[in-house]
């Protein structure tokens, strides 16, 4: 192929360029307007490193003058953006990166000014807000890569968090309602998988039924029974926090990974699990290849309903693990539509991770950081009504996907059921 | 010489379908065995009966002197029996590895997959068939021809000694052909037996030991193919006398109707597939564009009917720019389009016949009044073509979508012959007709050009090409590698055009 070739730009890359070049200098001057402005020279922000209780050695906090942080900040936007606009270049995540860091950490440096925020006091709640999400990530990366959709995790994470609850108070044991939040997951996850793999129903349908459903069913018994009979069905207590020997020590990584309850662990358990079944066993390469091109599995012997079937069940109970989460591995009690949304944003972060369980972690990630910040910021009580911070979450979740849903490549039979 | 496989009295209805009826085959160990039919002859029936992936209604299959069932393709590779699909049945987005060893996944400590051991025994069965390939390459970034390989070596992998090859030779170069055969020759001699289906009939004079021809569901005959010629073949396998020729005279070309200057498109994910074509079709001429599937010429045709928007060039119909037109625009200007893939782009299959009819002109009189459709104007419409284009349909009432292919095709001819055009683009216009069809579009496509229309056709099969054109573009990753004219044009030529092979000779003929 000739070189000469390569040279041909279209217009829409043209306008891709001009458009993040225009971003990111138009971001470096709300910095410096909006943040920049609005604090004082010489005030100090300082980043909590250490967290109270916790097993870690101490290490000095993190003291930073605030406002020339800000200004650096403004100007790495800037310059990246001209930089952008003159010459351009192609990573599009790159320059996504550098707008996030900059806009994140000018926001934070202006929010802590003259206070003192607690960095790994954020950081480990984003790694406990990111465990629901990844768990229905998980849910759906395991589902779609067997091509069966299914957005009901919603409604599955909400039963199961109901379940959980329940059977853990009736019985006062927390492992029974673990198990049984994750048996219901299956059981449900198994219905829409017997609906659209043996009658073919549009998988869409099926599993908003079951979100309207879960909905539904978790508001009524919750009302009819969970609010008269009091602490007999709804208070089960939690896990406890395990702090994992030498590795807890560690100062900011310690308390932020190590000293984690039940749930917590096994999500990153499932993450790296799920990885190599994925990629690196025959479980994983049949899965791969039904959600790709369902019918070379079929003549080569492998039973593509099977694997759709396996692949369901098995993500649903991970989906009735993220339930668990909600009730018996955070609060010790169910509320009505406790989950918000936590089952959709999973599903962002399925796509935004490419539809790989650690893309789905990392992206689960943000999410959690964007969750953890809206409350570190209501409790250092910066001037920006609460209501809007509440949103953040959301708003993270509706950029993100904007910005890349039509590159990600979903599995390329995603969807579709499969007729012999 | 005994018979490796034996299928006798197969017999398969599906719903309003009897798909074969009492079908006996025999094949020779190590011999081939071609099995020749239109398509809808239950060819592939027949073979994914064979294959486990249906099951027949009567009959037996007997491989090496046993009655076996097969239920599915489990059973068949048990057997040692292996098909090489018309379809390549390989993830693209995988290694050439992981697509042969899916399915039957040697492990290392009974959890991973042991991808070591499966490369070697590729890299084995590569040295010993002379199927070169890397096995670690994914399969997206592999040509066709070496795209088969990796088919071949997946059903060797799984010590098949009767393959079965469905239509191997559609998608090939004449020079990948040529390498099949190469292929097929060193399987026999180590020792497989081969099926090969194909509604080719001079490549079933090439290869085959045996040849039994399918109609209808039905054996017609065997023959020996050293007394066959394929003009008995083509009388065995349609039931009347052909036409294999396309009669025509020469063309008589005025003006340009269609200039296309340095054109650049993307396709759907961003590729650059049509870098930089130039080239002009002329009223009253046929400008056949020949090229392996997949070289461009689908996003070209999109970005000439408006489809997809055009990176960089131009696009002039008579005189005008459509380089932003709307597709209504430029069906309006007079453009006939006839799709590659006919029904998806080309018919509602779920709207009948009548509004199929008129799905360019609906909103035009005398189909529309205001906002009101006009039920008589389209029945009377559809009932003309109907008989005109010789549309076997019970009425015009029925789906488009129960037609068989070769009359779907000509409902699509129908339709965009029947409003005024000055430029007929026609991609793929026979693929996966019956010979009849064939030769019925063949003269319609004449007599448009002789009527003065501008012809660009678009095919991948040489001898339509060849049959056709009055110029001939071969078109190779989205270049233009020569315009040669048809009368003096080869085979052998075209066929390294289409391979890339630039030909200092053929480029001046312009």
């Amino acid at each position: 192929m000739k070189t000469t070739n390569r040279k041909i730009i279209s217009e829409s890359e043209k306008r891709q360029r001009v458009y993040f070049g225009v971003t990111l200098i138009v971001i470096g001057l709300l910095i410096y307007l909006i943040f920049g402005l609005n604090t004082p020279a010489g005030a100090m922000a300082t980043f909590g490193l250490n967290l109270s209780g916790a097993h870690a050695f101490e290490v000095p906090d993190l003291v930073l003058p605030a406002q020339t942080g800000i200004y650096a900040m403004a100007t790495i936007a800037v310059f990246a953006g001209a930089y952008q606009l003159a010459r351009g270049t192609r990573s599009t995540g790159w320059l996504t990166g550098i707008l996030a860091f900059t806009f994140v950490v000018s926001f934070l440096l202006w929010a802590a000014q003259d206070k003192s925020f607690s960095l790994t006091g954020m950081l480990s709640s984003s790694v406990v807000r990111a465990t629901p999400i990844v768990l229905a990530a998980l849910c759906g990366v395991i589902s779609e890569r067997a091509a069966v959709i299914n957005i009901g995790i919603e409604g599955i994470m909400l039963m199961a968090a109901q379940i959980a609850v329940i059977t853990a108070t009736l019985s006062g044991n927390l492992y029974v309602g673990l198990l049984s939040a994750i048996l219901i997951g299956g059981l449900i996850a198994a219905l829409h998988a017997y609906l659209v793999i043996r009658f073919k129903v549009d998988q869409t349908v099926s599993s908003v039924a079951i979100n309207i459903f879960g909905a539904g069913a978790t508001a009524f018994i919750s009302s009819r029974f969970m609010q008269s009979a009091g602490d007999t069905l709804n208070n089960s207590g939690t896990f406890p926090i395990i702090s994992i020997p030498l590795l807890s020590k560690i100062p900011v990584l310690g308390p932020v990974l190590f000293e984690n309850n039940l749930v917590v662990y096994l999500a990153i358990v499932l993450v790296i699990a799920m990885h190599i079944l994925l990629y690196y066993t025959p479980w994983g390469l049949r899965t791969r290849a039904v959600g790709e091109h369902p019918k070379a599995a079929d003549t080569l012997g492998v039973n593509v309903y099977l694997t759709r079937y396996v692949n369901v069940i098995l993500g649903g109970m991970i989906a009735g693990l993220g339930g668990a989460y909600f009730t018996i591995g955070s609060v010790g009690r169910f509320d009505e539509a406790m989950t918000a949304g936590k089952g959709f944003i999973g599903l962002a972060a399925m796509i935004f991770g490419n539809w790989n369980p650690i893309g789905a972690y990392a992206s689960s990630l943000i999410f959690g950081f964007a969750d953890s910040l809206q409350v570190k910021l209501q409790i250092l009580r910066i001037p920006i009504p609460s209501e809007f911070l509440l949103m953040a979450p959301y708003i993270v979740t509706m950029i993100i996907l904007t910005g890349v849903v039509g590159r990600a490549t979903p599995p390329a039979a995603d969807g579709q059921p499969y007729e012999k | 010489m005994t018979n490796v496989l034996e299928l006798r009295g197969i017999t398969k209805r599906f719903p309003g379908v009897l798909a074969n009826d009492q079908i006996s085959i025999a094949l020779r160990e190590g011999k081939i065995l071609a099995l020749l039919g239109e398509n809808g002859a239950g060819k592939s029936t027949l073979m994914n009966i064979l294959y486990g992936l249906y099951q027949p209604d009567e009959g037996e299959i007997i491989v090496r002197g046993q009655k076996v069932d097969i239920h599915g393709p489990n059973d068949a590779i048990a057997q040692g029996i292996g098909m090489v699909h018309q379809h390549f049945m390989l993830v693209p987005v995988m290694t050439v590895t992981e697509n042969v060893m899916l399915g039957i996944e040697p492990t290392r400590n009974r959890v991973f997959l042991d991808k070591e051991k499966v490369a070697k025994r590729i890299r084995e069965i590569s040295d010993q068939y002379g199927l070169e390939v890397d096995p670690q390459a994914y399969i997206k970034d592999l040509p066709v021809g070496i795209q088969q390989r990796v088919e071949i070596i997946k059903v060797l992998y799984r010590q098949a000694d009767i393959l079965i090859l469905d239509e191997p030779t559609a998608v090939l170069t004449p020079q990948e052909v040529e390498g099949l055969f190469k292929i097929i020759d060193t399987l026999i001699k180590s020792g497989k037996s081969i099926i090969f289906i194909t509604h080719k009939l001079k490549e079933v004079l090439a290869v085959a030991d045996d040849i039994t021809v399918l109609r209808l569901g039905k054996v017609v005959g065997s023959i020996d193919p050293k007394e066959a010629t394929s003009e008995i073949l083509a009388t065995m396998m349609v039931g009347r006398d052909v036409n294999l020729v396309v009669q025509k005279e020469n063309a008589k070309p005025a003006g340009p109707v269609l200039v296309v200057e340095n054109l650049y498109v993307r396709d759907e994910r961003q590729h650059m597939t049509v870098q930089g074509v130039s080239f002009e079709v002329r009223q009253g001429e046929v400008l056949g564009l020949a090229g392996v599937q997949g070289n461009g010429q689908t996003e070209l045709v999109y970005a000439l009917t408006g489809l997809l928007p055009i990176d960089a060039g131009s696009i002039h119909l008579l005189g005008e720019s459509i380089r932003h037109a709307p597709p209504r625009k430029i069906l309006e200007r007079g453009v006939a389009h006839i799709p590659e893939d006919r029904q998806r782009h080309g018919l509602i299959l779920s709207f009948p016949i009548h509004d199929n009819m008129m799905l360019c002109t609906y909103y035009q009189p005398p189909f529309a009044r205001g906002i009101a459709l006009q039920p008589a104007p389209i029945f009377s419409n559809a009932e003309e073509l109907v008989k005109q284009y010789d549309v076997r349909t019970p009425n015009i009432y029925v789906n488009a979508g129960t037609l068989s292919g070769g009359n779907q095709q000509k409902v699509i001819v129908a339709r965009e012959f029947s409003r005024p055009i000055k430029l007929l683009v026609a991609s793929q216009p026979t693929r996966g007709l019956d010979v009849g069809s064939i030769e019925y579009i063949h003269k319609q496509i004449i007599k448009k050009r002789d009527e003065g229309c501008g012809v660009l056709v678009v095919s991948s099969e040489l001898d339509e090409i060849l049959a056709l054109s009055d110029r001939i573009a071969v078109i190779y990753k989205g270049q233009i590698m020569a315009i040669v004219d048809a009368n003096t044009a080869t085979k052998e030529q075209l066929g390294l055009l289409m391979a890339g092979v630039h030909l200092s000779e053929t480029s001046n003929k312009n």
